[in-house]
């Protein structure tokens, strides 16, 4: 029996994990695809948001403020990359102008300090490259940037590192309440008792809360666009950009990265499919002219690669975290839509309380580590440190992805890593390596025949995002035999 | 600190070329760098024939060809270093390189020949609409997999893009047993070499559909199917045009890119239509003593061309370490109406070797029969009729050195006039 059964291997899922990883209780996540940040929390604009652009009062606007304050700490303690870069929103005519005053006061009221409204001379000392339309800009020092993945993984490493087992490939397909307490999960993967259920099923937390016989609400996906550019522009803007927002949106962003690419997007249309991540002609164009009036001179010959993201929008329009009344012992976490990555530190210490208040109780446990494995990245070490490693572990020496560059080392590490890799596409996640700007053309044949060799399994069966996604389909001369070809004696 | 007299980057063909080149004209301390775990480049895995006809008089396959220069360089005695990539080069010509056994290497050489050929354009370079499954490959990747690892990456396939590799690929996967359901090419003429659509395509009954390009793909795990459409004359696909068309497997063939991370990080200058080093007559960068050849300089349509290339920067370094002094007076080559790009783009008329100098090029369109003018800002030098000229094939010109040198001159000029068309000069 489990203390808690987390469902959901996002931003949100993983963040709790971790944080009631502290205590001595039984956890275990169950996530329906075959790593953690497979959904919403890959697909994002990876900024740790300032705060100033949620309604005064809402759950989006305190978690906000909240979770970022927590940010600088918490990357430290698992070794993930974060930037204070700062944010600006950019107004170009009076009347966004006027906005940029709503902004600043909203974010007052919010609690986000050293906000300040800057005129043209100082923005465009600031951000030389901005278009010259740009006027004034709500400057906010305290916005600042993650990578949404590798967080999420830092935070799943660590927890389970700290005793929560993780059920990957595990669809949940029902919740049943127990006659004399606590649930039966039942996955794909066979079924978990726990006395406690956690909903943060991203996109589909409102088709769980169904099945559990909780609170009805929705959940619409709200699609974004983006397009990332070649590092070599690296520089091109510091800060992260926005335009002045729209009634649904923070608008289109020309934004850096931990990783030192510029990307711009996203773009907001509500769709039918949660599972449509496709990029579209319109969306591209869209975000292109979105782009452009922030930043005119964008590289467009230098575009590495396009994505698309679904953001959790429920019908409150804010976000749902919450003891369900109808159901003892099920906890609703959804709608997490923006700021809901700045939010997810925040919201796991909230989900702590809203659990404590149902009843568990949460002893610390001593021999909890908040320090994920060390991680190595060999691109950013110097020559010394380059050297050093080599010598203790020869793998480092042999460059796998020379786009990011990117070693053996580190692909093997990825892979034995608590929740380690188990496809290309996760080792990119940890790695980087493909991200470049070959997208994985010299190095996605390598980086198999290290899977397949460390997991001892055939190349046939290594996939690009697991089950269904096989690189390869065959053996040659194989489809001969098949079709009756020259091999074929009949 | 390791010291050389010449180190090569890169074990293709122009590497091999370059480094025996060197070596021959008495250079002896010269070290090639490779960083995958045999020599040859892309070589290996071309396992068609169609290479050495113009070098070696005959027909090989890119193996064969590999070998007589991997033969004749371990003959020679010439260092190499696989499995090491070079991960810094300076204007001071010093090198990082890594390998498992040796660690981290400092080079400082003396001279350099940078060949590190050139990538494939990928999906996200031309922005192709719709999800991201696995079954998307670039041609050469998918090369890779068939002709060195032995496996399949795909049964049911629709290439985009007529590349040679494409190409040569759509006849590989058909002699494989899988089908290749079409070649859609947005330009409205092939990418590839005639000889190339001729033998690997209409052979083998595989259609070409030129002005296409795919709009959408299609599948969430693994490629399904993949949207085609025709486009208009400023390459916008037509919507009433749209086609599905059922496949595992998109096979990209959208052109080549050379690789010049080095490059930049010495502060070499770039040309920004090769996307390769601005070099003088010797194949010299704008670095004095830094080199480049093949693929790293402008993607070529030949391997012989590539080796003919690389054995004038081989000698170019020669001379280089022989007689530092840097050319003084250029003569700036810049392509005309008509042409894509020149190479070499700076010639010292004084300095080209054995009194002739060769001049490669590409047409921006199809010709069926043009006028190719040579004109310095003297005067025009020297025109030719040319015919079937194509973006996809080198235009080869070679001029005499007396043509150029002792007259002055500061710029040199290609451009094509199509015979029977209007003056567009």
């Amino acid at each position: 029996m489990e203390d808690v059964v987390i469902i959901g291997g996002g931003i949100t899922g993983c963040s709790i994990a971790r944080e009631l990883s502290r205590y001595d209780i039984k956890i275990t996540l169950v996530e329906k695809e075959e790593d953690v940040a497979c959904g919403t929390s890959k697909g994002n604009s990876a900024v740790v948001h300032a705060g100033f652009d949620a309604s005064p009062g809402t759950w989006k606007a305190k978690l906000n403020v909240a979770g970022n304050k927590l940010y600088p700490a918490l990357c430290e303690e698992l070794d993930v990359p974060f930037v204070l870069n700062g944010s600006l929103v950019v107004a170009v005519s009076e009347e966004e102008e006027r906005v940029l005053e709503e902004l600043l006061e909203k974010g007052r009221l919010n609690g986000v300090n050293n906000l300040r409204i800057i005129g043209k001379d100082e923005l465009q000392a600031m951000e030389p490259n901005l278009s010259s339309k740009a006027r004034a800009a709500l400057d906010a020092p305290t916005g600042g940037l993650v990578c949404p993945y590798e967080f999420t993984i830092a935070l799943a490493e660590n927890a389970n590192q700290n005793g929560v087992k993780f059920w990957l490939n595990a669809m949940v397909t029902d919740i049943e309440k127990l006659e004399d307490s606590g649930f039966l999960v039942k996955t794909s993967r066979g079924s978990l008792r726990a006395k406690y259920v956690i909903n943060a099923a991203g996109l589909f937390a409102d088709e769980l809360s169904k099945i559990a016989g909780a609170e009805e609400y929705t959940i619409t996906p709200r699609k974004g666009e983006y397009l990332v550019f070649d590092k070599q522009f690296s520089g091109l803007v510091k800060k992260t950009i926005f335009p002045t927002p729209s009634k649904i949106s923070k608008g289109i962003l020309v934004c850096p990265t931990v990783d030192g690419n510029i990307f711009i997007g996203p773009n907001s249309n509500n769709i039918q499919d949660k599972l449509d991540t496709s990029v579209k002609a319109p969306g591209i164009k869209e975000i292109i002219e979105g782009g452009k009036k922030l930043v005119p001179n964008l590289p467009f010959k230098n575009v590495i690669t396009s994505f698309a993201g679904l953001r959790a929008v429920s019908n409150t329009n804010d976000f749902i975290i919450e003891a369900s009344k109808q159901v003892k012992g099920f906890v609703n976490v959804g709608g997490i839509q923006s700021p809901g990555l700045t939010s997810a530190p925040a919201i796991a210490q909230m989900v702590k309380g809203i659990l404590q208040d149902e009843g568990l109780i949460l002893k610390e446990k001593p021999t909890f580590n908040p320090h994920r494995p060390m991680k190595k990245r060999f691109r950013e070490l110097n020559n010394e440190e380059r050297e050093q490693l080599i010598k203790q572990n020869p793998a480092y020496g042999h460059i796998i992805c020379r786009c990011e560059t990117v070693t053996e080392a580190e692909i093997i590490d990825a892979i034995r890593r608590p929740v380690g890799a188990r496809s290309i596409d996760a080792v990119k996640r940890r790695t980087r390596a493909g991200m470049g700007r070959c997208q994985g053309g010299f190095c996605s044949p390598r980086v198999l025949e290290i899977l397949a060799r460390e997991l001892g399994a055939d190349k046939l069966d290594i996939t690009k995002k697991g089950p269904g996604s096989n690189l390869l389909l065959g053996r040659i001369k194989e489809f001969l035999q098949v079709e009756g070809g020259d091999n074929n004696d009949n | 600190m390791i010291t050389k007299e010449l180190v090569v980057i890169g074990g293709g063909p122009a590497g091999l070329a370059a480094a025996i080149e060197a070596k021959k004209q008495g250079i002896k301390d010269v070290i090639l760098v490779e960083r995958d775990v045999r020599l040859g480049g892309i070589l290996p895995q071309c396992i068609h024939n169609g290479f050495g006809l113009h070098v070696f008089k005959e027909e090989l396959t890119g193996p064969e060809y590999a070998d007589r220069f991997v033969k004749e360089l371990e003959e020679m005695g010439i260092e190499v270093m696989l499995d090491t990539m070079v991960i810094e080069l300076t204007q001071d010509k010093q090198i990082i390189a890594v390998n498992r056994d040796k660690g981290l290497m400092h080079i400082q050489a003396k001279a350099v020949i940078l060949t590190m050929g050139c990538r494939e354009r990928t999906r996200g370079a031309i922005n192709i609409p719709g999800f991201r499954p696995s079954g998307i490959f670039t041609a050469g990747t998918a090369q890779r997999f068939v002709n060195i690892e032995g496996y399949m990456p795909g049964k049911e396939i629709v290439i985009l893009g007529s590349g040679d590799i494409g190409l040569i690929m759509a006849r590989r996967f058909t002699l494989e047993g899988a089908k290749v359901k079409c070649v859609a090419e947005i330009m409205p003429y092939s990418n590839g070499l005639t000889r190339n659509v001729v033998q690997c395509l209409e052979d083998y009954d595989i259609p070409l559909l030129l002005s296409h390009t795919v709009v959408d793909i299609h599948g969430k795990d693994r490629v399904e199917g993949v949207t085609i459409a025709e486009v208009d004359k400023n390459f916008q696909p037509i919507h009433s045009t749209e086609k599905y068309i059922s496949c595992d497997t998109l096979l990209l063939s959208v052109g080549l890119i050379p690789e010049n991370e080095l490059s930049k990080m010495a502060d070499i200058k770039i040309d920004n239509i090769t996307s390769g080093p601005v070099v003088n007559q010797r194949m010299e960068t704008s670095i004095p003593g830094i080199f480049a050849c093949g693929n790293v300089v402008h993607v070529h349509d030949l391997v012989d061309f590539v080796t003919m290339e690389s054995q004038l920067a081989g000698r170019g370094a020669v001379d280089y370490l022989k007689d530092k002094i840097p050319s003084k007076k250029h003569i700036t080559v810049s392509p005309g109406p008509g042409i894509g790009y020149v190479v070499p783009q700076l010639i010292d008329a004084e300095k080209i070797l054995d009194g002739k100098q060769n001049f490669f090029m590409r047409s921006k369109k199809p010709m069926e029969k043009a006028r190719l003018f040579i004109e310095s800002d003297k005067g025009q030098i020297r025109t030719r009729i040319l015919q079937h000229i194509k973006p996809s094939e080198m235009i080869n010109i070679e001029l005499k050195k007396e043509e150029l040198v002792n007259k002055d001159i500061k710029s040199l000029r290609f451009f094509l006039q199509e015979e029977g068309a209007t003056d567009e000069k």
